[in-house]
């Protein structure tokens, strides 16, 4: 479990992960999938230990989605963010904490502003424009402090998250296969071509 | 009646109800009256205090009105007893909602949580069901200002306005009657709050030792609740000509 980003701009944020699965030195697969739609217009990036990311994102899915079902409404990004902290926060005084790091993207259908928020399996929240968990923060989040601003337009982030995934084949030890691209906004989760 | 069918709390008689749920109905029919009127820019609520002696002490605060969160208040009706234990869970669930969501309990979730409870109480443990009856006014992203009202059923249903307690009949007909189809502004809900409560009391004097009157509005985008004071009745009092007036007995 290795690289994830997430870039906000003015009306979506859009995500990106690489799609390799490793054990030790071998590349077990390519296309795997590390994330999950937790409801309509929030979507949840995992890294970590293998098995935990599986089963934490989705228990998290589960309860996101029981709370859609039950109520008839969804959860805002920072309650979904929220709530997702607090089960990571549970864990970490218990026998076995789960060693999770998260991006949550959403859509805040009420206010209509993108979020970003940024988890790791210390049970920290972070609200930010920009992040990324993983080697690949090394290289990126200066590429980001540098050319990130507030009200780019989903073309520019693409852009902006191309550079980022250009810098790591650059410079990374490990070959990068393709990165997968998603992107949030008010019309919902879909994926985009890097 | 099958008089044998009473002691036991959770079960049902031949002709399909449950008496002990009945009853404490009934129980409330005797307690004083509260009332919640929505409005298109807030809400109210307001009740008829029980006789006040010039020996209580009145500095423990209300026994009709409490604050349930940031965006929720409620009015109670019957035992006061009873209703301190459900405002106490109420409470604790509207904080737990916070503690894990960070962010305010949806009133109608908030709502259907204690009904739940109630329900249980008709349905296992052999106790015997709470007897009081709420109103709830609050206001959400989701909704907006609303208005609800459960009973010791554990039955609820959103309202425009309402009242519990006793001399609901007459104040329902007063509501029915006075509330416009295109919604009220605050200050015509307020007044209209204190005229039913007027009417429907029994007492031929009124004054603010016998009203708990309370009001939800949003300023500036951020709930505002009210918990009015003995002057700013009396001064609600005396816009609507209504203060120690001798009313004709009912």
């Amino acid at each position: 479990m290795e690289t994830l980003f997430g870039i906000t701009g003015k009306d979506f944020v859009i995500t990106a992960y690489d799609s390799k699965a490793v054990a030790s030195i071998t590349l077990m697969k390519i296309g795997e999938n590390k994330s999950r739609e937790l409801n309509p217009h929030t979507l949840m990036l995992f890294s970590g230990e293998p098995g935990d990311g599986v089963h934490f994102s989705e228990y998290i899915e589960r309860n996101i989605k029981l709370y859609g079902i039950r109520n008839g409404i969804e959860l805002s990004p920072r309650a979904v963010a929220s709530f997702a902290r607090r089960e990571l926060a549970d864990s970490l005084r218990s026998r076995k904490p789960y060693s999770v790091n998260l991006l949550i993207a959403g859509f805040d259908v009420k206010t209509n502003k993108p979020s970003l928020y940024w988890l790791d399996h210390l049970a920290s929240l972070a609200d930010v424009p920009f992040a990324a968990h993983g080697y690949g923060a090394y290289y990126c989040l200066s590429l980001l402090d540098r050319y990130h601003r507030e009200d780019i337009t989903e073309e520019e982030g693409i852009k902006l998250l191309q550079k980022c995934v250009g810098e790591l084949r650059n410079r990374m030890i490990l070959n990068m296969p393709d990165f997968v691209a998603k992107v949030v906004n008010k019309d919902g989760i879909r994926i985009v071509q890097l | 009646m099958s008089r044998r069918y009473d002691a036991r709390t959770t079960i049902f008689s031949p002709e399909g109800r449950l008496y002990q749920v009945e009853y404490a109905m009934e129980a409330i029919s005797h307690a004083s009256t509260a009332l919640g009127i929505l409005a298109k820019d807030g809400l109210v609520i307001a009740a008829e205090k029980k006789v006040a002696s010039k020996l209580l002490d009145e500095t423990k605060g209300g026994e009709k009105i409490y604050i349930i969160n940031d965006n929720m208040i409620c009015g109670v009706a019957g035992f006061t007893s009873d209703a301190n234990i459900l405002i106490n869970y109420v409470q604790t669930a509207a904080q737990q909602y916070l503690y894990t969501y960070n962010e305010d309990m949806p009133c109608e979730q908030l709502v259907q949580k204690l009904c739940d409870l109630k329900q249980g109480y008709t349905q296992y443990g052999g106790l015997r069901p709470f007897g009081v009856s709420f109103i709830y006014g609050g206001w959400d992203e989701h909704h907006g200002f609303q208005l609800y009202h459960s009973d010791p059923s554990g039955n609820y249903a959103g309202w425009k306005a309402t009242c519990i307690g006793a001399n609901t009949a007459s104040a329902q007909g007063i509501l029915r009657q006075e509330y416009k189809e295109e919604g009220l502004t605050l200050q015509e809900a307020k007044n209209l709050a204190i005229k039913v409560l007027s009417k429907t009391m029994d007492t031929t004097s009124l004054g603010s030792d016998k009203i708990e009157f309370a009001t939800l509005e949003l300023v500036n985008g951020k709930v505002v609740r009210r918990i009015f004071g003995q002057p700013e009745i009396d001064a609600l009092l005396k816009e609507n000509n209504l203060l120690n007036k001798t009313e004709e007995a009912k």
